[in-house]
């Protein structure tokens, strides 16, 4: 009676729960000549990793479960930590270069004399969190509003969210459109007053996310555990069969997409200030289709084959481009087609299967390899 | 003519076909799939339809179910629903169930939970997210898992079930609706004959409660089933009547049985 989702629903939120204690706690309770001391910069690799798992989390509630291959998210997870970065920028103050008390530094580099209304409100840290939210929200709404209603599925589906991303890594990049060009924004010097640069504000930082991670997981566990869970999955399968049972389908897909985007958001929005920059580069198409390894490396439709993914894959890019820098992009490459060959079910379908018995135990079980995604 | 209230005389409700369609037209690039085809299905009716290939078969349940939109004629559902102007879900709401020729069931959801996703009921997104199971449902999925013969196999992967269950399957999630009238295409293709003779009984436990369209080509599965049958040709009716009489009619004979 314990599937593998139950047994892996336990140890992911487990590990998130004893992580948030013991990082901080290596962290500032163990002094730094110590073996067991964690460093800093350990601790914001690790706060990343955990903001990429929720990104992967969003990925994996709509491509794994909903069957729609997104390969534009890393477009909502961007717009979340550019509206967090408004905010940080404001925060900055007369603090900056030039001293001005409103405008940014890169406005008063370009001459400007006043502040574009869309930064209007970014001083208050709940517009921001508002904006985190219904930025991406919006926009998913709107595209995806227009591409499920004109049927577009498949293949064309990924293309033109592809093209998203795209259009607004190009648009961001413009000085005019107010938000720093290519140099984006950074030097940031704190949150709610408290220093960015300070080792406590960074634990913070770091519990929080894995507690955003660990939100994220029961409200995407909920979700797919739901009736509307179940219809997401009919659809994936047999699309046309469930217009045919009287549900409509665009909707299902409709929300579904939203929520993933506004996850995908929340993600950018806790990684901006733990990393500290943020620029168009986040936009870029290929960033996107690194999530979508993530999760297929992990094992798509199990949500915590995506923490996993996000972790290792992103623990292995660490450790390539440290260690072997020009070598990187050729194991990812590498790493996706053995996976898709070799192990359509990723790393969670290596785990045994126990006999199952409930009504609703049975995804994660392993797919055979034909059907793949489509 | 067999009035259906005389072989089941139980059936109350409003008088008049279940379903009836009037010249109906459908053209392909200059093909026509459907000629002013005219066809009434009566409550509580098991009626077979039979032709040969391209004689407008599924063309005419895709005009009915809304999946393909005619040139010209009407199509009215009860007496007082006119099918031509409602989509595909409000078709499937108004009470016509279609179970396809190929089975498509929810291959990686349980036999349970693809009947529980047929529920009757509201469909918004938001229900869904919130829906519960009353005892009320699960009592009529259990009903119709005994129906279909899949009480045993409820919680295994549709897509793990034979050929015929699967069928079987399917026409349990369109009964699942509660539907007025049932579209199936082709239900014993590829069966054996035991699942063969178990559809057979099946189809005829189901048409005291609700009305039955069923497209086969197989004859002798025709005959164990209908009193009734209408023959296609070339997108019209050609023949309509008992199923012993319309074996015997010579057209019918020359297009399609002597074939």
């Amino acid at each position: 009676m314990t599937p593998v989702r139950e047994r892996g629903d336990r140890v992911l939120l487990g590990v998130l729960a004893a992580s948030a204690i013991l990082v901080p706690v290596l962290n500032q309770a163990v002094p730094a000549s110590s073996a067991w001391h964690l460093s800093t910069y350990s601790l914001t690799l690790l706060g990343k990793y955990l903001c990429f798992a929720l990104l992967a989390l969003a990925v994996d509630l709509i491509w794994g479960y909903g069957g729609i291959l997104s390969l534009g998210h890393a477009a909502f997870f961007a717009l979340g930590g550019y509206a967090m970065g408004m905010y940080l920028m404001r925060e900055i103050g007369p603090r900056g270069v030039y001293g001005n008390p409103i405008l940014p530094d890169f406005m008063v580099f370009l001459n400007w004399q006043k502040l574009p209304w869309f930064w209007y409100g970014f001083n208050h840290f709940w517009v921001a969190l508002l904006m985190v939210v219904l930025v991406p929200a919006v926009l998913a709404f709107v595209f995806g509003g227009l591409a499920f209603r004109s049927r577009v599925t498949g293949v064309y589906l990924s293309i033109i969210t592809q093209a998203l991303t795209y259009a607004l890594m190009l648009a961001f990049f413009r000085n005019d459109m107010g938000f720093g060009g290519n140099n984006g924004f950074t030097d940031f010097k704190d949150i709610l007053g408290f220093d960015l640069h300070e080792d406590r504000t960074r634990v913070v930082l770091f519990v929080t996310t894995a507690i955003a991670l660990a939100l994220g997981y029961l409200a995407c566990r909920a979700l797919v555990d739901s009736r509307a869970g179940r219809v997401i999955r009919a659809i994936r399968d047999a699309e046309s069969r469930v217009r045919f049972l009287g549900y409509r389908v665009e909707s299902y897909k409709l929300w579904v997409f939203v929520f993933s985007a506004v996850l995908a958001g929340i993600a950018g929005a806790l990684y901006v200030p733990q990393v500290g920059i943020i620029n168009p580069s986040e936009f870029a198409p290929i960033n996107s289709i690194e999530v979508v390894i993530w999760v297929a490396v992990g094992g798509r439709g199990t949500l915590f084959g995506a923490v996993l993914g996000a972790l290792l894959v992103n623990y292995a890019k660490t450790y390539f481009t440290g260690a072997f820098p020009e070598v990187w992009l050729y194991a990812l490459g590498a790493l996706f087609v053995l996976v898709t060959l070799f192990l359509p079910t990723g790393l969670v379908g290596l785990l045994p299967e126990r006999r199952r018995t409930g009504p609703l135990a049975i995804e994660g079980t392993p797919l055979p390899a034909a059907q793949k995604a489509k | 003519m067999i009035d259906p209230r005389l072989e089941n005389p139980w059936i109350e409700g409003p008088k008049g076909p279940i379903l009836s369609l009037r010249d109906l037209t459908v053209t392909f690039d200059g093909f026509k799939a459907l000629d002013a085809l005219t066809l009434e299905v009566e409550r509580g009716e098991l009626r077979c339809i039979i032709g040969p290939n391209g004689a407008g078969k599924t063309t005419m349940m895709d005009v009915v179910t809304g999946k393909t939109r005619p040139q010209h004629g009407s199509a009215i559902f009860r007496t007082d629903i006119d099918l031509l102007a409602l989509s595909e879900p409000e078709i499937a709401q108004a009470g016509i169930g279609r179970k396809f020729q190929k089975p498509t069931v929810f291959e990686r959801l349980t036999v349970f939970e693809n009947l529980e996703l047929s529920l009757w009921g509201e469909k918004s997104f938001r229900a869904s997210l919130f829906a519960r199971l009353k005892k009320s449902q699960r009592d009529h999925i259990d009903n119709i898992l005994s129906v279909i013969g899949l009480s045993e196999r409820r919680y295994a992967s549709a897509g793990s079930l034979s050929h015929g269950q699967k069928q079987w399957l399917e026409i349990g999630m369109l009964l699942m609706q509660e539907p007025d009238l049932l579209l199936i295409d082709e239900p014993v293709a590829g069966m054996t004959q035991q699942e063969t003779e178990r559809t057979a009984e099946l189809l005829i436990s189901l048409k005291a409660e609700h009305s039955l369209v069923v497209v086969e080509h197989d004859m002798d599965f025709v005959r164990s089933i209908a009193k009734r049958v209408t023959v296609l040709h070339e997108g019209r009716v050609l023949a309509d009547g008992e199923a012993e009489q319309v074996q015997q009619d010579p057209r019918v004979i020359d297009v399609y049985l002597g074939a």
